[in-house]
């Protein structure tokens, strides 16, 4: 019977768990990809350590947290709220919000350059025409990352409203009349009924979130390439530079080996809730 | 009814509000691939006036989409392929077992979703490299098996668990192997959930990035997102062209995604609500 699990558990310990054995080794040595390698000690750590990228990477990927913990979260719990008050148009329009999370990331990002941030053919371009005097935001190392944040906002709150949205249709409706007959309001039924109500879920995305968002690396890689002037450059674009561009792999795997570690508190965290809450399922 | 007028006129409006802003790109995107380039310039907000279908024909010639498009759908089908056969009968064992192994790997599988593929990404780039594997279709959607069987496999557990144990014990006193019971009385009740994996999957092998633009480096054998990549930048000069070749990209998925909201729905969301 154990042979079931053979072939899946195979493949994924040689494509995942070997390759990641060999990236923590590989993090202390000097190795372009193709040669010998040569033991480097901690001269991958100390060269990081004494790059201003690697910083702004690092405050980058800090940023990111921030932003995704809050804007999103809070944009998906009202709008879940608000489909909750709105059975009609609930089937309908949580498809609309779904729709961004399945359009590939790739074309994502060069729509939004097109046709919003584009000074020559975007919303961007247009505002200027009307008034309003708005500069490429991608063009500007200042808010480069905050550009693409935006689009990644766009790509994932939907997404969220709809998870949150089917973690609040379990709460029963009793209780949500019974607060209703109290006399509470939208605001007081949303703080004290239905945030607590989602708590587990909303827990576990908050999670998530954390350990993505050390991840990141898509939207951001396709829509600035971690530039202008690193502006909105991450650990992972930062990792993907040395490896591909610079043929210095070592310094790649160190700086995965440093993102991983900052989500490695987070999964942490989140494979004992699925651990607890497994254990209870089963 | 839930909420008093107030609240109901404040989340009729919200919902007004987040359907347009999600909306929008989407419809400039389709609108736009309709137009010249110098028309977009002029006002990327204006209808087109004519219907300027050739930016399509144009795309799929100079994009070459067709045979890029023809790899994505290898690459999807080979890899919705190779996460059934092994994602299946792994969430059954996961299912059945009890035990400290069968914990652990369980734990394994689970801290596998979480991995950066940045953590993986460059040791495998060149083994695979000096194996003769980079350019291959077969070699990434081997990759992609590995990054997407561990949410098949919790998907289907769920199911796995639904699935009586009498049921099995009954094929067992009738003399069944434990692969006929397998093939005869759990994979058919699991087929639902098959059904949701291979969506859900295919999607996201059809989308994948970073794999694909990494191991897929000849325009022989690039997938249609590669391709698409390629050959469009933070500077493209033919937007009416690119925008046509987005939406072509696009469409196949929004197809199956209205055919099929459910299975992508429930698929995408499941594991991330709790009760």
């Amino acid at each position: 019977m154990w042979l079931f699990a053979l072939p899946a558990l195979l493949i994924n310990i040689c494509i995942i768990l070997v390759p990641a054995v060999l990236t923590f080794t590989a993090a202390f040595f000097m190795w372009d990809g193709v040669g010998t390698p040569v033991w480097a000690g901690l001269a991958n750590f100390q060269n990081m350590v004494a790059d201003p990228v690697f910083w702004s990477a690092l405050t980058n990927n800090f940023i990111w947290t921030a932003i995704f913990l809050t804007v999103p979260v809070c944009l998906a719990l009202v709008m879940a709220a608000a489909l909750l008050m709105a059975p009609k148009a609930r089937i309908v329009v949580q498809s609309i919000i779904f729709l961004p999370r399945i359009i590939a990331v790739a074309v994502t990002g060069r729509i939004f350059q097109g046709m919003i941030f584009s000074p020559a053919t975007g919303i961007v371009a247009w505002l200027n025409e009307h008034g309003f005097s708005i500069s490429d935001p991608l063009a500007d190392p200042d808010r480069s990352l905050y550009a693409v944040a935006a689009v990644d906002i766009w790509h994932w709150w939907g997404f969220l409203a709809v998870v949150f949205l089917s973690a609040m249709r379990q709460i029963s409706v009793e209780q949500i009349e019974a607060a209703r007959l109290d006399g509470a309001g939208f605001l007081q039924l949303f703080r004290y009924v239905l945030i607590p109500g989602i708590r587990p879920t909303l827990t576990l995305m908050l999670i998530l979130t954390v350990i993505w968002s050390f991840q990141v690396f898509e939207f951001i890689f396709i829509v600035t390439r971690g530039g202008p002037a690193y502006g909105s450059e991450v650990l992972a674009t930062f990792a993907y530079r040395h490896a591909f561009f610079e043929g210095d792999v070592g310094q790649a795997a160190a700086a995965a080996c440093v993102m991983s570690l900052f989500g490695l508190c987070a999964t942490a965290v989140y494979l004992w809730l699925q651990i607890t809450d497994d254990a209870q399922s089963t | 009814m839930i909420g008093d007028r107030w609240s109901r006129t404040f989340s009729l409006g919200l919902i007004g509000v987040a359907s347009f802003s999600s909306l929008l790109p989407i419809v400039l995107a389709v609108m736009n691939a309709l137009k010249t380039t110098v028309e977009i310039g002029s006002n990327p907000l204006a209808l087109p006036t004519q219907l300027h279908w050739e930016n399509f024909s144009s795309a799929w010639r100079n994009a070459q989409l067709g045979p890029s498009l023809l790899h994505s759908a290898e690459v999807a089908a080979l890899t919705i392929l190779m996460v059934c056969i092994t994602a299946t009968p792994c969430a059954y064992v996961l299912a059945r077992q009890k035990g400290k192994f069968w914990r652990f790997i369980t734990f394994y599988f689970m801290a596998t979703i979480t991995v950066p593929v940045q953590l993986y990404l460059y040791p495998l780039y060149f083994i695979f490299a000096k194996l003769g594997l980079v350019n291959s279709i077969p070699a990434v959607a081997l990759i992609y098996t590995a990054m997407f069987s561990p949410f098949a496999i919790f998907l289907l557990r769920t199911y796995a668990l639904a699935i009586p144990v009498a049921l099995e014990e009954a094929a067992q006193v009738d003399g069944a192997r434990p692969w006929q019971t397998f093939w005869y009385v759990i994979l058919p009740m699991m087929r639902p959930g098959l059904l949701t994996v291979a969506i859900i999957v295919g999607l996201n092998a059809w989308n994948e990035f970073v794999i694909a633009v990494t191991f897929l480096q000849n325009d022989s054998n690039v997938t249609a997102i590669v391709r698409f990549y390629n050959l469009t930048g933070q500077y493209s000069t033919d937007w009416g062209e690119m925008l046509a070749a987005a939406v072509t990209i696009v469409l196949p998925v929004v197809a199956i995604f209205v055919l099929l909201q459910r299975q992508f729905i429930d698929g995408m969301t499941s594991g991330a609500v709790k009760s």
